[in-house]
């Protein structure tokens, strides 16, 4: 771990601006992503910003009947929260299969989007990585790839992105809101937080440096059966080779994502819409473009299959 | 003393201590993280510093040039040692790669070099500064394709790497019901909890190593070795040992470079192997490829046995040793057993808890299985069917103690097995196909000799010294209890110090070897301590009794600190073996019950139910034991449903090398287990009557799972880890 | 290295004056209390909350079995809840309540649960047992604060103590000795062993 200066700061603008004072600063949550990548010298920042006491840990109603999750609010926090488990189960079950109760107390809302892949080339710093080491080539296309992606990948890149909350926020329309060093703030749908790994694999998301997560907002709550099918070798404590999330109404329609698949959660529409005709017709829509290799090819009718599963609980 | 006829009675078959279920003596340490494991020794030596190895980036090759200087200028460093500066080492008697690599590279993550400095976050900045550039070679580190090339080693541990008995060729073609299957087993991280660990200091010339390890004389020999001096200038103490599984038999990197680093720093060095590093810089249990050939009579007798199996190592390395218990385990007039070994330029593959046994029945009782169903025999009574009281390949050789089919016909009993439907892929539980398998587990029985020093102090403290070590198996425990029995001492009244290379030689842990035979040392030592007692009282050996910290003769008795009043009375002594493990075929034997659920969907395992029953001598602490076999069933799990290093076959490396990438078993994957001990002594074995039971938990696991598998899915899996993947395509449709 | 360890005089780290002074590393001032003792120290920024316990206050309790949050030896207890303390920082702990497995009981005085550790063998090699008591202890704690898992069934209801929700609730501490079937028994005992 290289070594750096630290300061903790007490509110967003504080956070943004002791950013932009101090250049190769990083915001510091939970730490147990970045910490985890600092000690492997996979990020070398030279300056901390402790943003987990900013006030932005709590959970309130919006006005438009939705809700705001602070960005630090934990996982445990926010799986716990019962209007969470009432309204947006979904999450709940998604956060609860991730990672450990240890680490869901310290882990945080914005740190757990913003975590990356764990794609083990990627954690070896003595292997040609793109995401790592831009230009240096790509280990797992032709190396152990059980785990990686099946859709949006490129030549450069098959990384998936890990979280489970995500997935599950991504069904649920979720946004994130943030505020940069000049004090401006937006709304960023959580489709479009990611980037496509393209050539830029080190191009993980949308926002600009310094750009601060303050919180993400749910719509109102969509009611429907809420499951989040997991599959993993483990039992526990263990990413997901891949997932399903689900929330299926009455008349069988509704909307799924995918996790351990893609970059980003993996959610069409269009694929939404077919989820009355089954899994198959789903599947077919969300794994149009699907490109896998000899070691994760499993990934295919394991989608369609836990899909169908899924729907098959929902109805009961 | 020696033990050449088999023991009759003697003290310990009072059984006030010994045979009861004994909570362990060093459990409130244990449980109150008071018991100081190597890397903790804070208080043993002052101004300790931090060492950070720094691992090979290939796997094979030359380092064609260090540059230090970057990291020698780092905050707080106070010495890098590499192979260039350290002088010339030697190579241990039982390590296969160097510990310290360069120029020459055989393995990745073979250490290159120790970054010494003040602090730990230090010490490991500074080793990303050590730059390093290699010149790649051609390696090979693909097994199945390196088959043809694999040599025939010499015989390992007493072992020919052939077999031959009776016309296994005509008895197989002969065959009216025959079985020819290829199975494969991965290569297995001991993943224990406790890093690798050393703090070295050297006073002059003389080197301490608070180290953890569970082989402490073969450890000095082989420090001393590498380092080029006098095994009497090493000292090894290692009281604690955060699990070993066979990882921490031999001496690795830690030790050496941290020896190296204190030189270099001049002053006591600290360290603990990354986890990052350790999967690849250490050893792990090697791959096999397996092909088990059965033949049987169509009424279920097995006429011919064929087992050979294929693994790899480094250049001087030796095989997995997978057809050891084929030999022994099931009757047929006609076998062949062959083992054939390839260079591969992967880590070092060594020993790991069971090593032979435990991938050897992962195939062969998967092949068992099915045979019994092509036969259309229970698998249960298939394997009675053939079973045999004698060494099938020395029928003048019987078994000391067999009773296998005793354990089958118990757990069936306990497991509900008659319930069982024949036929697979039957049993539906919602969401779940629900199967059941078993599998036969069996290790051989090994003695060494071992030694100990028994004091008996003015307070009337039984003090026991041998550098026996104790990894989580039990040995304070059982050793105080051995002692305690010996002496008619409550266990209060023994104290137990293990793990350091000041004391008498143990057998050390491994093999499972280290109960019986550290315990028969004791027993030596404790014989040896009575007569030097009653000598001193001048009591008449032929009466005298041992009891309630009294010993009593002729209507006198006095206590056991009187005897001891005028001065420390201290015995010592070593148990050595005859060749009763050569008249008998001395051996462990149990059996496996698992149920296993796999959800029709997706193909994920979960295991519901696992039994245990073991045939394994006396067991001295019935608490400890069947410790030891729960833990030896979960990872047996692990190794069924979960465990596989991945093999980087371009770059020659395992890549998943961390706790995340390598899964071993957590808490929601085991269910509540259940052990069975058949009562059983075995007079040949020692005094103790013992045996082991530490690696036969594991043996036999796997392959009851990937049985259950089978039993709900009707899909068999015959290439290790059994996981969803494999199932995926072969799993009924859903609706 | 600059350590201000107030109530542990740490003669090994403070003596040797690195040869680069010129190149400190930054440090941080933090206070915290451990076991009901405060300590105020000078750190390595980079310093773990891990490494501040083991190499610096010496409660050697809390062991590092991975230092990336794979395994659960770590784990401690800060301000009641259970986390990996080698992925946290030690300057980020200002003003938090620690208690480590020292502070839970020591021999002679074992707190119910490590004394359920003993009785039931939840142990073998004894160095994942630190972490997994101090989660157990939390554990416990999380299903009474209605904190639900992967397991609970009915998510709007109360969890109970079950031994699927043991099971799956310390599945983040990992023992290769294979313990955990007995350290489910430890915890339902110390529960009241309805499970
Ligand atoms: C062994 C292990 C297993 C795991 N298993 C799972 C799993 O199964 N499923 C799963 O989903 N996750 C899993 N995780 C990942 C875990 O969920 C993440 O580490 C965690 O959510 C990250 O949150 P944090 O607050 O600790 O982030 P940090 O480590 O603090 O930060 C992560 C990143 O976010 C940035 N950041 C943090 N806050 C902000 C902000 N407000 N604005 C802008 N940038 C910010 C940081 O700069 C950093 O780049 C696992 C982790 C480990 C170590
Ligand atoms: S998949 Fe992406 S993260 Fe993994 S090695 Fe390739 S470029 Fe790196
Ligand atoms: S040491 Fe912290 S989780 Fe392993
Ligand atoms: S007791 Fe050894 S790892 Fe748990």
């Amino acid at each position: 771990m290289k070594s750096f200066t630290f300061e903790r700061v007490d509110s967003p603008a504080a956070a943004t601006m002791a950013f932009t004072r101090t250049p190769g600063a990083r915001f510091i949550a939970g730490g147990t992503n970045l910490l985890d990548l600092m000690k492997l010298e996979i990020e070398t920042p030279g300056h901390l910003i402790d943003v987990s006491r900013l006030g932005l840990d709590k959970i309130e109603p919006t006005s438009d009947g939705g809700v705001r999750i602070g960005a630090m609010v934990r996982n445990t926090d926010l799986a716990a929260d019962a209007r969470i488990r009432r309204d947006y189960g979904l999450i709940a079950r998604a956060l609860v299969a991730g990672a450990s109760g240890q680490l869901r107390n310290k882990a945080t809302t914005a740190g757990n989007l913003l975590q990356r892949t764990r794609c083990p080339y990627f954690y070896d710093t003595n292997q040609p990585c793109n995401k790592r080491k831009p230009g240096s080539g790509c280990a797992a296309i032709a190396g152990f790839s059980r785990n990686h992606a099946i859709v949006g990948a490129s030549d450069a890149c098959i990384a998936t992105h890990p979280s489970d909350m995500a997935v599950a926020m991504q069904v649920l329309d979720a946004a994130v809101e943030t505020v940069d060093a000049a004090g401006e703030t937006r709304s960023i749908g959580l489709a479009d937080l990611y980037r496509a790994p393209g050539n830029t694999p080190q191009l993980e998301t949308v926002l600009a440096p310094g750009e601060l997560i303050t919180a993400v907002t749910l719509p109102k709550p969509i009611g429907g059966t809420h499951i989040y099918h997991k599959v993993r070798d483990r039992a526990s404590y263990a990413f997901a080779l891949i997932s399903v999330g689900v929330v299926v109404q009455r008349d069988g329609s509704g909307r799924v994502a995918l996790g351990g698949v893609g970059y980003k959660p993996w959610r069409a529409r269009s694929a939404d819409a077919e989820l009355p005709r089954g899994a198959k017709a789903a599947t077919a829509v969300l794994l149009a473009d699907a490109k896998a290799t000899h070691e994760n090819a499993y990934k295919l009718p394991l989608v369609e299959r836990t899909l169908a599963s899924v729907l098959a609980q929902a109805k009961g | 003393m020696k033990f050449d006829t088999p023991a009759t009675d003697n003290p310990i078959d009072q059984l006030k201590i010994i045979g009861k279920p004994t909570d362990r003596v060093d459990g409130p340490l244990k449980t109150s993280g008071t018991a100081p494991y190597a890397y903790e020794r804070h208080d043993v030596v002052p101004n300790q510093a931090y060492g950070y190895v720094v691992g090979s980036a290939i796997a094979k090759g030359q380092i064609a040039s260090m540059d230090l200087k970057e990291a020698k200028a780092a905050p707080g460093v106070l010495a890098v040692v590499t192979a260039a500066s350290a002088g010339m080492l030697g190579k241990g008697d039982f390590n296969t790669a160097k510990l310290l690599g360069g120029p020459e590279i055989q393995h990745y993550h073979q250490a290159v070099a120790l970054v010494v400095a003040e602090s730990f976050e230090q010490a490991r900045s500074a080793a990303a500064l050590v730059r390093v550039q290699y010149t790649r070679s051609k390696g090979n580190f693909d097994l199945a394709k390196s088959l043809d090339g694999a040599i025939k080693p010499p015989a390992s541990f007493g072992a020919e790497a052939d077999s031959r008995f009776g016309d296994f060729d005509a008895a197989f073609a002969s065959a009216p019901v025959k079985l020819d299957a290829r199975y494969t087993t991965p290569d297995h991280s001991h993943a224990m909890m406790e890093p690798h660990a050393s703090i070295a200091s050297w006073d002059g010339d003389k080197l301490t190593l608070w180290t953890s390890n569970q082989m402490i004389a073969w450890s000095v020999g082989d420090v001393a070795k590498t380092l080029g001096i006098p095994k009497e200038k090493v000292r090894l103490v290692s009281p604690y040992i955060g699990g070993g599984f066979g990882g921490k038999l031999f001496v690795r990197s830690d030790a050496i470079l941290a020896a190296l680093g204190a030189k270099a720093a001049g002053r006591p060095v600290k360290v603990a192997l990354q986890r990052p590093l350790i999967i690849n810089n250490t050893t792990h249990r090697p791959a096999t490829i397996q092909r088990i050939r059965l033949g049987a009579t169509t009424d279920g007798k097995l006429t011919a046995i064929g087992h050979e199996s294929w693994s790899g190592d480094l250049k001087g390395g030796g095989p997995e040793t997978a057809v050891g218990q084929t030999r022994l385990l099931y009757a047929a007039p006609n076998r062949m057993t062959a083992m054939r070994l390839a260079v591969l330029d992967l880590p070092e593959g060594n020993a790991m808890r069971a090593p032979g046994e435990a991938p050897g029945l992962m195939a062969l009782e998967i092949a068992i299985d099915e045979m019994a169903e092509k036969l259309g025999i229970d698998p249960v009574a298939f394997r009675i069917l053939n079973d045999t009281q004698v060494d099938p390949e020395k029928p003048e050789r019987p078994f000391s103690q067999r009773r296998l089919n005793e354990c089958l016909t118990m757990g069936a009993e306990k497991f509900g097995w008659k319930d069982r439907s024949p036929k697979p892929g039957l049993t539906r539980d919602g969401r779940w196909l629900v199967g059941t398998g078993v599998a036969a587990a069996f290790r051989n029985n090994i003695n060494e000799k071992s030694a100990a020093r028994v004091r008996l102090d003015r307070n009337g403290m039984v003090i026991v010294e041998t550098d026996m070590t104790d990894i989580g198996t039990g040995s304070y425990t059982i050793i105080a209890q051995t002692a305690a029995e010996m002496l008619g001492v409550p266990l209060t009244q023994v104290e137990v110090r293990l793990g350091d290379s000041l004391f008498p030689v143990s057998a050390g842990s491994g093999g499972q070897w280290g109960a019986n035979s550290s315990t028969a040392g004791v027993y030596a030592a404790c014989m040896k301590l009575r007569t030097a007692i009653i000598d001193k009282l001048r009591f008449d050996p032929a009466d005298a009794v041992f009891d309630k910290g009294k010993v009593r003769s002729r209507g006198k008795s006095i206590a056991l600190a009187k005897a001891a009043a005028s001065g420390e009375i201290v015995a010592e002594d070593l148990m050595e073996y005859g060749d009763l493990g050569q008249k008998f075929q001395q051996s462990t034997f149990g059996a496996h019950f698992v149920e296993a659920a796999v959800d029709a969907a997706t193909g994920e395992i979960r295991i519901r139910r696992m039994l245990a029953v073991c045939a394994a001598g006396r067991i001295l602490n019935p608490k400890a034991a069947r410790s030891q076999v729960i833990g030896a069933m979960t990872m047996g799990a692990g190794a069924a449903l979960m465990e596989e290093l991945a093999v980087d076959k371009r770059f020659g490396f395992f890549v998943n090398h961390d706790l995340a990438g390598y899964e071993v078993p957590v808490h929601a994957d085991i269910p509540s287990q259940e052990v069975i001990f058949l009562d059983e002594v075995d007079p040949t074995t020692s005094p103790m009557k013992a045996k082991g039971v530490g690696e036969l938990g594991i043996c036999g696991v796997a392959a009851a799972v990937a049985n259950a598998v089978y039993h709900a899915t009707g899909i068999r899996v015959r290439n290790y880890p059994v996981t969803l993947d494999k199932l995926i395509d072969k799993l009924p449709d859903v609706a | 290295m600059s350590v201000a360890a107030v109530s542990v005089a740490s003669p090994s780290t403070v003596v040797a004056v690195p040869n680069k002074a010129a190149a400190r590393p930054p440090t941080a001032r933090v206070a915290f209390n451990v076991n009901g003792t405060a300590h105020d120290l000078e750190l390595d920024t980079r310093t773990t909350l891990l490494d501040a316990l083991r190499e610096h206050l010496r409660l050697t309790g809390t062991k590092k079995g991975c230092d990336h949050g794979q395994c659960g030896a770590c784990t401690v207890i800060v301000d009641g809840r259970r986390i990996n303390s080698c992925l946290s920082l030690a300057v980020m702990h200002d003003g938090d309540m620690i208690t480590t497995i020292e502070g839970l009981g020591l021999p002679g005085n074992l707190h119910p649960m490590q004394q359920a550790f003993v009785v039931h063998d939840g142990y073998q090699c004894g160095y994942c047992t630190p972490g997994q008591i101090c989660s157990a202890v939390a554990v416990l704690d999380e299903i009474k604060a209605g904190i639900p898992s992967h397991v609970t069934a009915d998510l709007t209801g109360a969890p109970t103590v079950t031994r699927p929700e043991l099971r799956e609730r310390m599945s983040g501490n990992i023992c290769r000795c294979g313990a955990y079937s007995n350290i489910v028994d430890a915890i339902v005992d110390v529960a009241g062993g309805k499970a």
